[in-house]
């Protein structure tokens, strides 16, 4: 029996003394020993895989074993550099190299890619293998997340992150042997099935398979059409990050910097997104104490709408929760609503001219800028979304040296900002900015600036109790859709109390989005304490006090909640089917002129028993010999999720369906068509 | 679902199925294996039953439960057993008391064997299997039988697999009763600890330790999981089991549950299995009407269950770690191990997956006791294994011999020795024998005499697998051979580990390379590192054993591979592109057809005398094969 570790444990690692601690495999271990083993698919927050078998060590008296699925046991004698163990290394990396497409230079990831950089490192001199590379179409249907199968080494590291992390599973392995892919369900295209957009995948995938939707090429243009005026938008994440791309340390301070550099790229105006933030605190906040006052108002737990991949998430997966989600835009739409209104005349511009740019550190912002919802007079209010990455090609690519610029203010009035709206740019912020509004508007203000410990650091929920106003209020505070979800249903069922939930798709929120640069081991720690520290350097900590969001108010909007706000401000949902255009034939008549009736088979109405209501038309179909003029379909979703199970019959939709219903239905409109 | 029954009595079963046979004075037993089914065994069936009734005499097809339905006096009981082993000669037809064997009956044979034998009482000498110049009655004097020792195949072919009173009445599931009500879970463990039995499903680990080790394992919820997804090539051991003597299998898992207090199990079945799947949910259900599994096991008021579950259709699913993902609904990949599954298996429960034959051999194992069974075998690997015979030899079919048993013994004496185009040879036609399909490797004529177990087959690098033993004669290329089990293997690696899914496709494009041409002694070098890594570096089983057949072909017949890459000529003359047309020199009349076919002008030869086939000048094309039209070309 395996010797039982204790804290005080050791093993050797080349024959030095290593404690095990509370690593909890040998790769983890081996790692804190300061020998940097490769590896393609093990990340410490998702589960252990073993399938890149780069991790591999020779364990005295077992032999080689992958590291990463060993348990360290106390006494263990840990060899990693042998020259078998070099060899193995070396093959597999040969062998991965042989099944991928290179493309080289014109690589997304040519300059940031694992897979050579292991190459290097486990000394491959050539590859001795024939190439068997596989050129699979692009998949470029999602407006967040591109997918290059040619170049994916089935690490498999997006599949468990999309499922274990987001609870999505919009990725999974399917067919084997050397035909093995990675795909969403049935082949089809990201954009066409349940992926939230969150990037996730692309921040984990070591090679370019996966990669934001690349939008630096059309944002070009833009900025160099000569009659275009181009404004930019930037969230509070990115200036946290992308000093890591020109050789800062990870979370130095380089906004002023940076927005020399975007006027550099021919940006007219360069706004802050830390603005629409405080905006948000205004408006979610104003959203927030009507519900606590009234019930009319909506339901409780309020929860936030700043991340549109959870936005999508609950429109897909807990269309019932939807009546919960704040109407308020993100910062990033309300940016744009308000930038379509006012800049036009402020700049002096015709309104067509206007382009309207965002930097986030996100991929799910691109697909929110091209959401139907976020369209006005016909054209997009938010022209493209570029990432932080993206940003930093750009400036690069304008041969700008980041590091010499003078720093440069943000162009007024969207360029002031508040602390509280900076804390956006990490888990817990919008939480503490929406604590401290409320301290200051309903409260004794005694705690208007106040650092909430409560909601900030690790821990997948922090609740933080706050009396405010002699009311108790519960805020809720999560990160990573599938934590989420768990939390939903811990409302649902009961077992959880909240008045507010934040929730931000990416573990630790946006500073550890999928359009940062690609983090060191550590980084997204040093941004999110450089969102903190930049908090605490603004001489305004509290959105109240935003002096030209309260302008804004005066001169435009009126007060939170007015009409125009809601125009400008707010959005609306809908429960969107996780599948596009996939209905399973069920009956075939003959060809022609049938009757087309489709049961849906979506989550919820199924819940609500469709299975059976399929089961009762089938039957009946059979029943009266109408074989031959009806056609049953399944279908994932009608979109309508809350009056299920519904049913399509012909052109009519039926909700809340019963067989009689549907069979009545049917019967009618086959009377109603004209004989013959 | 279960029905409530009470308590099954054993005896009054059996009981009753005796006396529903006193009347039968003689049974007509048709082998229903998949073998002889696809030969036509149903429509033999029937013609029998048709013809002895036609003659008025009392034929029956079933044994009816009710003492009024029970056949009349001297009836003939016509009726279906599973696989008798002996496919070849297929369909089979044992008479008993008479001890016939009558072997490939086809419907026309009927009208005879009803008239001479079960009237006339005589044997229809042409249908008897003959051996060496003698003709064999019964299975006791055919030397196929004769040198077996069929413990875990013995009802096989005697019993109706879809009658469970029939395996109750022969001493059926009185062991599973004793394990449960009289037996503690310690004594069940270490009674089949003390037998020696070892895993048959390839591995050979001791099976009573791995129920010892989920037996220990805290934790109310624990499963037995039957791995029955027979996937290598050529075999069909399990199947031959599941669809002869199903009720063997549920006996042994009953015993394997008590052992380690499991109240669940799965019987994971290759879906490719129709026959057993439907044989073995067959039995389950008949248990359960007869509430031998149910809700209170023997009266115990403890619970057991079994689930039959078709296979998912890949052979990797048949690698415990990916079977048990595929029971629980997702894909079939392996992970990595430990946890062992014993410890942490289905649903994270301590879970004991067992073959099919051990489990049937935990059975025997407590019907004789341990010290009896393992006076079978040898002291390391005690027991009887069950090998499906094919290829190159004169008695293919499922045998089974106690370990220890040679090579020459299941070759010559019961495979009746190789054949080569229709003919019989001895040792001189022996190439080798692929023994544990596509995981295992070769063994050569130096180990004919080598006694079969686990321990001294791993030590000439091959293993006994599950049981497929492959008999190839002089005219295989072993290079060829070693790439059909690369093709097989490549296909079905999961893809989830780097070695094994690029890896074997590598190794299969050397392969390519050495059987087309292309090859060079770098070809060889490469093929054997990367081989190595595979071996080392994959994550499963699947991928660690992979490159065996290459490993052990490249051990034991480098010269062959040699010959392909310096010589380019394959020595077996089944790779084509290593193999240039030759011409027959008795059969050549010297026509010169050839000569004028060749495109390339490498043939020669004088008008009348027997032509040449320059073989650098060769491209191989097969034109002047077509052309001659005396068959002296090849």
């Amino acid at each position: 029996m395996p010797t039982t570790a204790t804290a005080a444990s050791t093993i050797t690692v080349d024959g030095r003394t290593v404690p095990i601690g509370q690593a909890r495999n040998l790769l983890e271990v081996v790692r804190a020993s300061g020998v940097d083993l490769p590896t393609f698919c093990y990340h410490s927050e998702l589960s252990v895989h073993g399938a890149c078998r780069l991790c591999v060590v020779d364990v005295k008296g077992r032999g080689v074993m992958a590291s990463c699925s060993t348990p360290p046991e106390a006494g263990m004698e840990v060899v990693t550099r042998t020259e078998p163990l070099r060899r193995m290394r070396r093959t597999s990396v040969e062998l991965l190299l042989a099944a991928h497409n290179p493309e080289g230079p014109s690589c997304d990831r040519a300059a940031a890619c694992e897979l050579q950089d292991v190459a290097r490192k486990v000394g491959v001199e050539r590859v001795r293998f024939k190439p068997m590379g596989r050129d699979l179409p692009l998949d470029r249907t999602s407006a967040a997340v591109h997918r290059d199968p040619s170049k994916c080494i089935l690490c498999g590291d997006c599949v468990r992150m999309c499922a274990e992390v987001q609870g999505v599973s919009a990725l999974d392995f399917a067919h084997r042997g050397a035909a093995t892919t990675v795909q969403p369900a049935f082949g089809r295209g990201l954009g066409e099935v349940d992926c939230v957009g969150c990037g996730q995948c692309a921040r984990v995938c070591p090679t370019a398979a996966l990669i934001p939707a690349p939008e630096i090429e059309p944002a070009w243009k833009l900025l160099t059409a000569p009659s275009t005026t181009a404004v930019a938008q930037i969230a509070p994440a990115v200036r946290v990050a992308i000093g890591e791309r020109f050789g800062l340390p990870a979370g130095a301070e380089t906004t002023g910097r940076m927005v020399a550099a975007l006027r550099r790229l021919g940006f007219a105006k360069v706004y802050d997104t830390t603005f629409t933030a405080d905006l948000t605190v205004w408006e979610e906040g104003a959203e927030f104490v009507r519900r606590l006052r009234s019930s009319d108002e909506g339901p409780l737990p309020l929860m936030t709408s700043c991340c549109p991949a959870w936005v999508k998430w609950v429109e897909q997966f807990r269309p019932d929760a939807l009546p919960n989600l704040s109407s308020c835009r993100s910062p990033q739409g309300m940016f744009g609503g308000l930038a379509r209104r006012l800049l036009p005349k402020a700049l002096g511009i015709e309104a067509k001219d206007l382009a309207v740019v965002s930097i986030m550190p996100c991929t799910a912002k691109k697909a929110e800028a091209a959401r139907e919802e976020l369209r006005s007079e016909g054209r997009r209010e938010i022209d493209h979304v570029l990432t932080t990455e993206e940003l930093a090609r750009m400036i690069d690519g304008a041969g700008i040296r980041l590091g010499d610029l003078e720093p440069e203010p943000f162009d007024q009035p969207f360029g002031m900002k508040t602390g509280a709206g900076l804390l956006f740019g990490a888990s817990g912020g919008v939480a503490e900015a929406v604590l401290r509004y409320a301290d200051a508007v309903l409260g004794d203000g005694s705690r208007r600036d106040a650092v909430w410990e409560e909601v900030r650091g690790p821990g997948a929920l922090r609740v933080a109790t706050a009396t405010i106003g002699g009311r108790t209020i519960r805020v809720g505070v999560v990160s990573g859709l599938r934590n989420a979800g768990q939390v939903l249903d811990d409302v649902k069922a009961g077992r959880l109390a909240l008045d507010i939930i934040e929730v931000m798709a990416c573990p630790g929120g946006c500073v550890n989005g999928a359009g940062q640069p690609r983090p060191a081991r550590g980084a997204v720690d040093s941004r999110t304490a450089a969102i903190h520290r930049a908090d605490r350097c603004e001489h305004r900590q509290n959105s109240a006090d935003n002096e030209e969001v309260g302008k804004l108010y005066k001169n435009t909007l009126g007060e939170p909640g007015s009409h125009t706000s809601h125009e400008l401000l707010h959005t609306t949902y809908r429960p969107r089917r996780r599948i596009d255009d996939l209905d399973l034939l069920l009956t075939a008549g003959e060809p022609g002129g049938k009757l087309l009736t489709t049961v849906c088979l979506g989550t919820s109405c199924h819940l609500r028993g469709s299975q059976g209501v399929l089961r009762g038309l089938l039957d009946a179909v059979d029943a009266k010999g109408w074989g031959a003029q009806v056609d049953v379909r399944a279908t994932f979703c009608l979109e309508q999720c809350a009056s299920g199970p519904n049913c399509k019959i012909g052109k009519e939709v039926l909700t809340a369906t019963t067989v009689d219903k549907a069979v009545a239905e049917i019967g009618a409109q086959l009377a109603a068509r004209p004989q013959g | 679902m279960t029905i409530a029954t009470a308590p099954a009595s054993l005896e009054a079963l059996a009981a009753g199925y005796a006396q529903a046979r006193a009347s039968i004075t003689r049974t007509v037993v048709i082998c229903a294996g998949t073998g002889c089914l696809s030969a036509g065994a149903l429509a033999v069936r029937d013609a029998l039953v048709k013809s002895i009734a036609a003659r008025g005499l009392p034929v029956v097809v079933e044994l009816k439960e009710e003492a009024h339905d029970h056949a009349p006096r001297d009836s003939t009981l016509v009726g279906v057993s599973g696989c008798q082993g002996f496919c070849q000669m297929g369909p089979l037809v044992s008479i008993e008391p008479d001890g016939i064997l009558y072997q490939k009956v086809v419907v026309g044979d009927v009208e005879e064997i009803v008239a001479e034998t079960l009237v006339a009482q005589r044997p229809v000498a042409r249908l008897l299997h003959r051996a060496g110049g003698s003709t064999c009655h019964g299975q006791a004097e055919i030397p196929f039988y004769r040198r077996q020792k069929r413990l875990v195949l013995e009802q096989c072919g005697s019993l109706d697999p879809e009658d469970i009173r029939a395996y109750i009445h022969h001493d059926g599931y009185l062991q599973a009763r004793r394990a449960w009500t009289q037996m503690s879970d310690e004594a069940i463990c270490k009674e089949i600890t003390a037998s020696g039995l070892r895993g048959r499903g390839g591995g050979g680990f001791p099976t009573g330790r791995k129920w010892e080790v989920a037996r220990v394992q805290p934790g109310a919820r624990k499963y037995i999981v039957c791995n029955a997804d027979e996937g290598d090539p050529g075999a069909f051991m399990n199947r031959s089991v599941m669809e002869g003597n199903p009720h063997s299998v549920l006996e042994g898992m009953m015993i394997a549950g008590r052992a380690i207090g499991a109240a669940e199990g799965y019987i994971y079945v290759r879906a490719e299995y129709p026959l057993a799947v439907k044989r073995v949910r067959r039995a389950v259900a008949d248990a359960e009407a007869r509430g031998i599994l149910g809700d209170d096991v023997f009266g115990t008021g403890r619970p057991f269950h079994l689930h039959v579950m078709e296979g998912a259709g890949a052979f990797v699913c048949g690698e415990e770690t990916a079977l048990l993902a595929s029971i629980e609904g997702h894909r079939g990949m392996p992970r990595p191990k430990p946890p062992f599954p014993a410890i942490s298996g289905l649903w994270g429960c301590p879970t004991v997956i067992n073959n099919v034959e051990t489990l049937s051999s935990a059975v025997l194992i407590l019907r004789m006791g341990a010290a009896a069974y393992r006076r079978n075998g040898t002291p390391g690997s005690p027991g009887t294994k069950t090998f499906a015979l094919t290829g190159h030899v004169a008695n293919t079919g499922l045998i089974e011999v106690p370990f220890g048993a040679t090579l020459r013994e299941i070759v010559f004496e019961i495979g009746g020795g190789i054949v080569e185009h229709g003919k019989v040879l001895g040792e001189e036609g022996f190439k080798a024998v692929q023994i544990g399909g596509p995981s295992g490797g070769c063994l050569t004529r130096d180990h004919l005499d080598l006694p079969l177990d686990y321990d001294s087959l791993r030590s000439v690098g091959a293993m006994v697998g599950s049981g497929g033993m492959v008999v190839m004669s002089r005219a295989t290329c072993m290079v060829d051979v070693a790439r059909f089990f690369m093709s097989f293997t490549q296909v079905e690696s999961c893809g989830k580990c780097v070695p094994c899914r690029e890896g074997t496709r590598q190794m299969l494009a050397l392969l390519d390379d050495i059987c087309e041409g292309r090859g060079d002694e770098g070809t060889l070098a490469l093929l054997e590192d990367l081989a190595w890594t595979v071996q080392q570096a994959s994550l499963c089983g699947l991928g660690k054993t992979a490159p065996n057949p290459v490993l052990s072909t490249l051990r034991h017949f480098r010269d062959e591979y040699l010959a392909h890459v310096r010589d380019k000529r394959c020595p077996a003359r089944k790779c084509k592109a290593l193999s240039p047309p030759e011409i027959d020199e008795v059969r050549c009349k010297g026509c010169g057809l050839c000569i004028k076919s060749c495109p390339v002008g490498a043939i020669t030869g004088e008008r009348k005398q027997a032509h040449h086939i320059d073989p650098d000048k060769c491209i191989k094309c097969g034109a002047c094969v077509t052309a001659c039209k005396l068959k002296a070309v090849a």
